[in-house]
């Protein structure tokens, strides 16, 4: 019986909750919105991720069949055919199937798709879903399959691109710098819906898109039986520069990689969301403790043990939790769907090109959210729990005031370890590639920060304290603050957590945008840019048509670029192999350095790298490298520049080194100087119609303004995600001030009636209140923001460069802080002075009679 | 004339491709024409400037199983793909080869092939002997003018040695034999029947020590059946003795013979050629496949007038399956079996019995 006695029953356990709930339900809905936005986020985002991954692996296992083992050349020039029959003969090698592999593009579309030159006889026992079926001039498929396959006009097409079309018909098709008119002669059966391939002889490829000799692709299939590792080791041995093998996994790993860092910067966010969420369940839980004391006690001297006391204030956090996880997931689930049919699969971050991800629920990770935001409910509850177990039943029944004994001082040592701790962590490098532990950083400063807060509190408040305020209003409001920081503490920990996160996110995106608007304006020097609709490297301009452009009346000069995916490494994305207008004399003219460029010895061809290329392949400044292009070529790095449009590095070379290393005389975009006074419309109608046929349908003219537009579109369309996030964290702050400040606030009714009795003035005290409202305002306004902007400054100088491998320069939006501060400091009076309202219409006689 | 059709209507579909195209330099095919020697050993080698040709060996082996049937086929073919395309996989040449096992125990044919177009040693046919290297498949011709052939896959290997025992048996006049009757409708043509055969199978993870009788046949040609063939018949008997015997009838859609032809040679080597009329084949049984659904006259009567008057065989199969469904690798259905009956022992092929092949 006494251990029945000693454990309230269920009903009486939820009855106690219930009747808390009811009579505090705004703090309870925040807390758990608060858990429910950092589980969504989270979770949206993995999910987000996993289709995104899930569909690009499926892309790449379209386009590659099924071979066992496959090699690829490294850039898109390929390497020699004569690797074919060395590969066809290593040991462990059943068939080796030789392929050309194609970027390209149809006359009048503008999205790209991949050519494939196959021998069929190979490809059959290699890659059978890659194979065309032929469908005859009467529509009857068959027999005598052989005749469309040889055909140099010949060419089949995916389902997606056969929409529209039907077999008989003729298209004109880009690659390789050249465009061929060819006859489609049937569908490939076996690539999947929404997959961009035309398929087509291997010999016909070769001659047709001037690719003789060469080969891009040689999947494998091995022997059966063999051995893979001993069969991967005999082929790499055979591999020249220009060639390297690859696997499925490697593959996926390339394609993990490509969004990696953004998907866990967007995770770690997302875990910071759900540690506001903790802070908030903390808040509400420590003044739900608060105001039932007495009732803790009662229940105390009523036989409830501690346990029993803790139990229930842990229940209470867990329900709150579980409910905010689990509608969480909900939203999560509802997000991810949103964001995939908005954004697409890499949120907008450009990661991903094709088709639209379909969502893939997962339930582990649903099963991971979940618990994290129930955990996160537990933790914030586990101190206030400890609190309503430890008070001294007899003490607690008399005084329902504030337990706090205003002589007391705040301790500030515990914060500043925190703080100490998460300094250091700060300059830790990153590990695997992530800036796992400026994450740790953050959480450790934000943890810190909010520790520091009863100190902090009392610090802020101590200069008006020590002077004598002639309003007593004002006085009572700053006496109240600056004697129980503890209780200001917990009103402002959420505040706090939201606020600096907030503040910490907005700092890094402005200076990233303003580093980017910088850039713009370095990297579009001249006066009219010519760009290309669809895959650039399809087409090209030849020498010919290079000096026909140059030729145009008003153009004073025009410079052509060029840029072709190179791998440096396989299990890495390609870095681009950039051919670009610059002079070895003078880099600087046109890239945007970073330190001083490096003149190359005799001899040696300079190569200037981008940041994140640096960062990547680990080059350094007079370092000689080799470049896996035909003959191993080796380079001088002479320079590091500052690049953001391209995440995986770039490489850049003079044109004239370019066309020389590369063996390629094409060029793609251009820029043009104008002669002074020419007119823009004019000279972009006469270099469109100098420009060939089948690139002028798809080349578009744009002004340095137009393209800076553009580029900051894409910019904010990338980060529209971490938008939406920090909305959301400012809605919670404010909606976690309002309730706590108002829980506070009604608690406090037993004094009210005592001022009132000693003849304080109901206007006084709501002036009291709506004072102290803003000065709690105003503290977590004061703290949020120097947190936010150290956190900002560990964002910017080492999540980002970690994981993004550039640097970027702070701005302060100085916006958005005057916003932010405004809307703090009027939430947390209004809602003081609204509750104040409320509390102060009972009975100033009775409140001061009631005894809890 | 066994896969001819196979290259014939892969043929006939480029040319409708090929007729809307301008400025495209199509293969001159070279045409059959009588009187041309056969010489050796160049003639055993590959003719590429013809459409097709092939080099292929039938025969019964000896096991310690019991008796098991073979065929081993190496094919070229010249498709009509642009000649100004400098791509080293340019499809100049194809060659496809076609193995299979007869093996009573079985039941059904073993089978297996392979096919790619000429080039980077991988895959290619001499011109100056007999020699064909296809992947890991190859049938060459020693300087002991003993041919070894090795062919297989998963379920079946043969590694075989063939010794002729006799000269080269040209077929029709001088090597020149009419398949049709048009004056073009013709192939250049001989046989080496009677070869000894030595070497060994594997069947499954087994292998065994077998010896036996083979014929092969080497056929080259340029030129079209007549288009109302549906499919032929076609017979090489090894005689015990010592005689061979070859015999083909091209039929129409009605089952009636459209040409016939063939020769006898006897051990002493007198040569009996058979023009058309001298050539009946009757049906004493037929089976129908389970599979496919055709009727094949696996049971045949064949008779054949020789200058000492008629001769008749029956010709009872080794056992009923021996169809060959070769569509997955873009090949016909036909059936091709060991037969043997009144002292011959040799191979009967049956095309155009599932589907009339598209000419």
């Amino acid at each position: 019986m006494a251990a029945d006695a000693a454990r309230p029953s269920v009903a009486a356990l939820s009855w106690l909750i219930l009747g808390e709930w009811r009579s505090q339900p705004m703090r309870v809905i925040t807390a758990a919105l608060a858990i429910a936005v950092g589980v969504a986020l989270g979770f949206a985002v993995h999910l987000i991720n996993a289709s995104a991954l899930d569909e690009f692996s499926r892309a790449i296992s379209t386009v590659n069949g099924d071979a066992d083992l496959q090699v690829q050349a490294v850039s898109n020039a390929g390497f020699d055919e004569a690797l074919y029959p060395r590969l066809a003969r290593a040991p462990g090698v059943a068939t080796a199937s030789p392929v050309i592999q194609l970027t390209g593009v149809v006359e009048g579309q503008s999205d790209g798709l991949t050519l494939i030159g196959l021998d069929i006889f190979r490809a059959a026992a290699v890659t059978p879903n890659l194979l065309g079926r032929p469908t005859a001039a009467d529509g009857q498929a068959g027999f005598g399959d052989a005749g469309a396959v040889f055909d140099e006009n010949a060419v089949f097409l995916s389902p997606a691109l056969m929409a529209g079309r039907a077999p008989g018909q003729k298209i004109s098709l880009s690659a390789g710098g050249r465009t061929t008119r060819l006859t489609i002669a049937g569908s490939l059966p076996g690539v999947a819906e929404g997959r961009r391939i035309a398929v087509m002889d291997i010999a016909a490829a070769q001659w047709r898109f001037g690719q003789i000799g060469r080969l891009q692709r040689i999947d494998l299939k091995l022997a059966e039986g063999a051995d893979r590792d001993r069969t991967r080791a005999a082929v790499a041995a055979l591999l020249p520069a220009e060639a390297e093998l690859v696997t499925r996994e490697s593959q996926t790993r390339r394609s993990d990689s490509l969004s990696r860092a953004y998907r866990v910067n967007l995770n770690m966010l997302a875990l910071m969301a759900l540690l506001t969420g903790g802070f908030l369940v903390f808040s509400a839980q420590s003044l739900s403790v608060a105001r039932r004391r007495a009732q803790f006690a009662l229940l105390r001297v009523l036989g409830s043990n501690r346990r029993a006391l803790m139990s229930q204030v842990l229940i209470e956090g867990g329900v709150v939790g579980a409910v905010g996880a689990g509608l969480g997931l909900g939203l999560g689930l509802l997000l991810a769907g949103a964001a995939l049919r908005l954004l697409g699969g890499d949120l907008g971050g450009g990661y991903f090109q094709g088709g639209q991800p379909a969502l893939v629920f997962a339930p582990v990770a649903a099963g991971v959210f979940f618990v994290l935001g129930l955990g996160c409910a537990l933790v914030g509850s586990l101190a206030p729990a400890g609190e309503a177990a430890r008070a001294q039943p007899a003490v607690a029944l008399k005084n329902a005031g504030d337990a706090v004994d205003p002589s007391a001082r705040p301790r500030i040592l515990p914060a500043l370890i925190l703080l100490l701790l998460g300094g250091a962590c700060a300059f830790a490098p990153a590990i695997g590639g992530l800036p796992l532990l400026g994450y740790v950083s953050m959480a450790l400063l934000l943890a810190g920060g909010v520790a520091a807060m009863p100190w902090l509190a009392r610090a802020l408040l101590s200069p008006l304290q020590a002077r004598s305020i002639r309003s007593p209003a004002a006085e009572l409001a700053v006496r109240r603050l600056w004697g129980a920081p503890s209780q200001a503490a917990v009103a402002l920990c959420g505040i706090v957590a939201s606020t600096s996160l907030m503040i910490a996110m907005a700092v890094m995106v402005s200076s990233f945008r303003g580093s980017v608007d910088d850039w713009l304006g370095q990297v579009l020097p001249d006066d009219l840019y010519l760009r290309y609709e669809g895959p650039s490297e399809a087409g090209g301009l030849d020498p010919a048509a290079q000096a026909r452009l140059a030729a145009v009346p008003g153009v004073a000069a025009i410079h052509f670029t060029r840029a072709q995916p190179l791998r440096l490494n396989p299990d890495a994305p390609p870095v681009a192999l950039v051919a670009q207008p610059v002079t070895r004399d003078d880099p600087g003219a046109r890239l945007p350095m970073i330190g001083k460029p490096r003149p190359p010895p005799p001899g040696l061809t300079p190569v200037w790298v981008s940041e994140p290329a640096a960062w990547l392949n680990h080059l350094k400044v007079g370092e000689v490298i080799r470049l896996p292009l035909k003959g191993g070529t080796k380079v001088f790095v002479a320079g590091v520049w500052r690049d953001y449009a391209r995440q995986n590095g770039a490489l850049v070379l003079t044109s004239e080194d370019y066309t020389r290393l590369t063996g390629d005389a094409l060029r793609a975009e251009a820029s043009v100087d104008l002669e002074p006074g020419a007119d823009l419309d004019q000279v972009s109608a006469g270099l469109k119609a100098a420009l060939p046929p089948e690139l002028a349908d798809r080349t578009r003219f744009a002004r340095p303004g137009q393209i800076r537009g553009i580029a900051l579109g894409l910019f904010d369309r990338s980060f529209a995600i971490t938008y939406v996030l920090e909305l959301v964290a400012i809605l919670v702050g404010l909606a976690g001030v309002a309730a706590t400040v108002s829980a506070q606030t009604l608690a406090r009714t037993k004094e009210f009636g005592m001022l009132r009795h000693i003849g304080v003035r109901k206007r006084q005290i709501t002036a009291m209140l709506a004072m102290e409202g803003a000065l709690l305002g105003a503290v977590g306004v004061a703290a949020g923001l120097t947190l936010g902007l150290i956190m900002s400054q560990v964002l910017i100088h080492v999540v980002n460069p970690q994981s993004f491998h550039w640097t970027m320069q702070t701005r302060l939006p100085w916006g958005l802080f005057a916003i932010v501060t405004a809307a703090l400091i009027a939430a947390s009076a209004g809602t003081a002075l609204l509750s104040g309202r409320r509390a102060l219409s009972v009975d100033a006689v009775r409140a001061v009679r009631e005894d809890w | 004339m066994r896969r001819i059709f196979q290259a014939l209507g892969a043929a006939a579909l480029l040319l409708l491709t090929a007729a809307a195209d301008t400025g495209r330099i199509a293969p001159d095919y070279a045409v059959v024409k009588p009187g041309v020697a056969i010489a050796f050993p160049a003639d055993h080698g590959a003719h590429p400037a013809f459409r097709t040709e092939w080099w292929y060996v039938t025969g019964w082996l000896d096991s310690p199983e019991g008796p098991l049937g073979f065929q081993m086929t190496f094919f070229r073919t010249r498709p009509d793909v642009d000649q100004a395309n400098p791509s080293a996989f340019a499809a100049r040449q194809v060659l496809f080869a076609h193995a299979a096992l007869s093996d009573p125990a079985v039941g059904r044919l073993l089978h297996d092939q392979r096919v790619a177009r000429e080039g980077f040693g991988l895959a290619q046919a001499s011109t100056t002997d007999g020699d064909i290297v296809l992947d890991d498949w190859s049938l060459r011709r020693g300087a002991d003018n003993r041919w070894r052939g090795k062919a297989g896959g998963k379920d079946f290997a043969l590694d075989l040695t063939f010794t002729p025992g006799q000269p080269p048996l040209l077929q029709g006049q001088g090597g020149y034999s009419r398949k049709g009757p048009q004056a073009g409708q013709a192939s250049h043509y001989y046989s080496l029947p009677q070869m000894a055969v030595s070497g060994s199978v594997r069947r499954g993870g087994r292998t065994v020590k077998v010896s036996g009788q083979a014929w092969l046949d080497r056929e080259w040609s340029s030129t079209l059946l007549d288009p109302r063939a549906v499919g032929w018949d076609w017979v090489g008997l090894n005689l015990t003795d010592g005689g061979a015997l070859m015999a083909f009838q091209v039929r129409d859609a009605a089952g009636r013979p459209l040409w016939a032809g063939g020769s006898l040679r006897t051990a002493e080597g007198a040569r009996t050629v058979f023009a058309p009329g001298d050539v009946a084949f009757t049906t004493r049984r037929s089976w129908r496949s389970p599979r496919t659904g055709a009727v094949y006259p696996v049971e045949r009567g064949l008779a054949v007038q020789l200058p000492g008057g008629p001769r008749a065989f029956v010709l009872k199969p080794l056992f009923d399956d021996q169809e060959l469904d070769s569509r997955a690798g873009g090949g016909p259905v036909y059936w091709e079996g060991a037969v043997s009956g009144d002292g011959a022992r040799g191979y009967l092929e049956l095309t155009g019995y599932f589907e009339k092949l598209t000419l």
